[in-house]
């Protein structure tokens, strides 16, 4: 308890002196990719990897999220970190109606039906062009021309995902969310209201999604449907970043999202648009060699010198 | 009103009438043993309790509610627990959080949970296993794991389907022993089990269905001299040749 105290702190410290240390802008950039990206992936983590319920649609919570924010400004001229708030929220008042339609199905079906849903989303506010812009998308102004502030509160956004997820996790309902996982008939047999808890991993999933996404409207400063709302580039990519960096794990998503944007930029300058077949390679091999991601193995070693591992869900195979 | 009744239960997969129009009572405290060939339908009727299936006809009622229209989950808060014949484990969970996420409907509170789930695991003699993931028992544990599961509900009526089955003799022994503590302790029971040794040792009263009928029900004793029990187990030539 008090080495995984210590270990936080260092890592915290850390994350809180590093753009001090680093000070090019560029790498100040890759550092706040990171944490959306790791945002992201901390919040689909939370429904697909501990939950079970893995969704290829996340792309619309991101893009509500960052819609919510640049809407605000297009329409009403109001600052777009407003949106922090109203994106958040909007991704959770229409996951709702989703999450009531969509957990009626199972397994590979509702994974589809949420893709259809991010599809869906791209196409009306592609297509809605006197509320969204179309697909002329939305340019704000930039607000700090320095990298620190969005950093940091990118690194607040991230930690308090993370934190989220971590009490969820080591409470009752984090058992429930893998319970649904491993056996929905099972779960419900045991008294579990298993539709219920689908939505209570659904909300603060869709609820970290949508401000990753306002984040990244008002870091960006330009969005339109085809970046947010895509699905190979926001909801594959997700699913990608937690499966390297391991599924069902606290961290798994972080160290994807590191791996993922680091990779990614290294490849783009040599490769062009071939970095993603590199990365899909990479994504291969790992589920070949280190099926539970790299944060997955790590725990399963860490494990054999402790035997009784406490937090739930991390026992990936 | 009895504590619990089957009223008139039908169940249709389709063309397939699996149960045809069952009706049975269990008394307080009682071990109600249900028997049948392969396919009879004893499972299907425990999925109909527990509103796995949608029933096609009939009611049910739990002390003196109704109870045949609920989610399986409310049925389980109201006190009927079960197991499942083809044992469904939380694979990737522990032993032991396979019987907490049971725990948990009595409280939300983590240690108390722990605390109820370890006392299970003893009761069921699991506990060695605890910290192993549930998808590594053997089938034997697998079976103790279904009943310590739906123990930890703390369910007044235990569902009990085939938990005997597949097991070696020194294990159904365990699994008997299991059954009357748990009848001890003053839970309802009701048993499915194609082992009629356990079947005549424990059950209060027996009910025996053959193509989702009743054929017949009594004492355990008027069960093995009934002439329809043994041409439905044993064929027609060995009914007539006693
Ligand atoms: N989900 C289902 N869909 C269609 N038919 C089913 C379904 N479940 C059961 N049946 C059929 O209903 C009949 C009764 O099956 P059930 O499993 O209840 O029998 P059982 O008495 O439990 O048999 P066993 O002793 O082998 O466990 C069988 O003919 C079976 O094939
Ligand atoms: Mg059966």
């Amino acid at each position: 308890m008090l080495k995984k105290f210590w270990f936080l702190s260092i890592i915290i410290i850390i994350a809180i002196i590093l753009p001090f240390i680093v000070q090019s802008s560029y790498y100040q950039h890759i550092f706040i990719l990171i944490l959306i990206w790791g945002t992201l992936g901390v919040a689909w983590n939370l429904l697909g990897g501990y939950t079970g319920q893995v969704s290829f649609g996340h792309a619309a919570f991101f893009g509500l999220g960052a819609y919510g924010a640049g809407l605000l400004a297009f329409h009403l001229h109001i600052s777009p970190w407003w949106g922090m708030i109203v994106g958040p929220v909007a991704a959770v008042i229409i996951s709702i109606p989703i999450g009531l339609i969509c957990f009626r199905l199972r397994g590979p079906y509702f994974a589809l039906a949420m893709l259809a849903v991010g599809e869906i989303c791209r196409l009306i506010f592609t297509e809605w062009v006197p509320f969204t812009n179309g697909a002329m998308g939305i340019l704000t102004l930039t607000t700090f021309s320095s990298k620190l502030p969005y950093y940091y509160i990118g690194l607040v956004v991230l930690l308090l995902s993370i934190y989220t997820v971590y009490r969820l996790m080591a409470s009752r309902a984090g058992y429930y969310f893998v319970s649904i996982r491993e056996d929905q008939d099972t779960a419900e047999s045991l008294g579990i209201p298993t539709t219920k808890y689908k939505m209570y991993s659904l909300i603060p999933s869709a609820f970290f999604s949508g401000l990753a996404g306002a984040f990244y409207m008002n870091y960006m400063n330009y969005i339109e449907p085809s970046i947010v709302f895509s699905l190979p580039d926001v909801s594959i990519m997700i699913i990608m970043v937690v499966i390297l960096g391991g599924v069902a794990t606290l961290w798994g998503p972080v160290v994807g999202a590191i791996i993922y944007v680091v990779l990614s930029e290294l490849f783009r300058s040599s490769l062009g648009s071939a970095h993603l077949l590199v990365f899909g390679v990479i994504v291969c091999l790992v589920i070949m060699y280190m099926p539970n991601g790299v944060m997955g193995e790590a725990n399963k070693i860490k494990k054999l010198f402790r035997r009784k591992g406490t937090h739930i869900g991390s026992e990936m195979t | 009103m009895s504590y619990f009744e089957v009223k008139n239960l039908v169940k249709k997969f389709g063309g397939l009438t699996a149960v045809n129009d069952v009706s049975f009572s269990i008394e307080k405290g009682k071990i109600f043993g249900l028997i049948g060939p392969n396919g009879s339908g004893k499972t299907t009727i425990f999925n109909c309790i527990n509103h796995y299936y949608p029933l096609s006809g009939g009611k049910i009622y739990f002390k003196e509610k109704r109870i045949d229209k609920l989610p399986t989950y409310e049925i389980c808060k109201l006190g009927i627990g079960r197991t499942f014949q083809i044992v469904k484990p939380l694979r990737r969970m522990t032993t032991l959080e396979n019987v907490m996420s049971g725990a948990f409907l009595k409280t939300s509170n983590i240690t108390k949970a722990k605390d109820k789930a370890l006392e299970v695991l003893d009761f069921c003699d699991l506990f060695r296993h605890r910290h192993f993931p549930a998808k590594g028992l053997t089938i034997a544990n697998k079976k103790r794991l279904e009943i310590a599961r739906a123990l930890a509900t703390e369910p007044e009526l235990l569902l009990l389907d085939e938990v005997a089955a597949g097991l070696n003799p020194k294990e159904t022994e365990t699994a008997m022993e299991i059954i009357q503590k748990i009848r001890s302790s003053g839970i309802t029971i009701l048993i499915v089990e194609h082992v009629m040794k356990v079947m005549m040792g424990i059950s209060d009263r027996i009910m025996v269905i053959n193509f989702g009928k009743e054929i017949a029900r009594g004492t355990p004793q008027e069960i093995v001299n009934n002439q329809e029990v043994i041409k439905a187990y044993l064929g027609e030539s060995y009914a007539q040749g006693k």
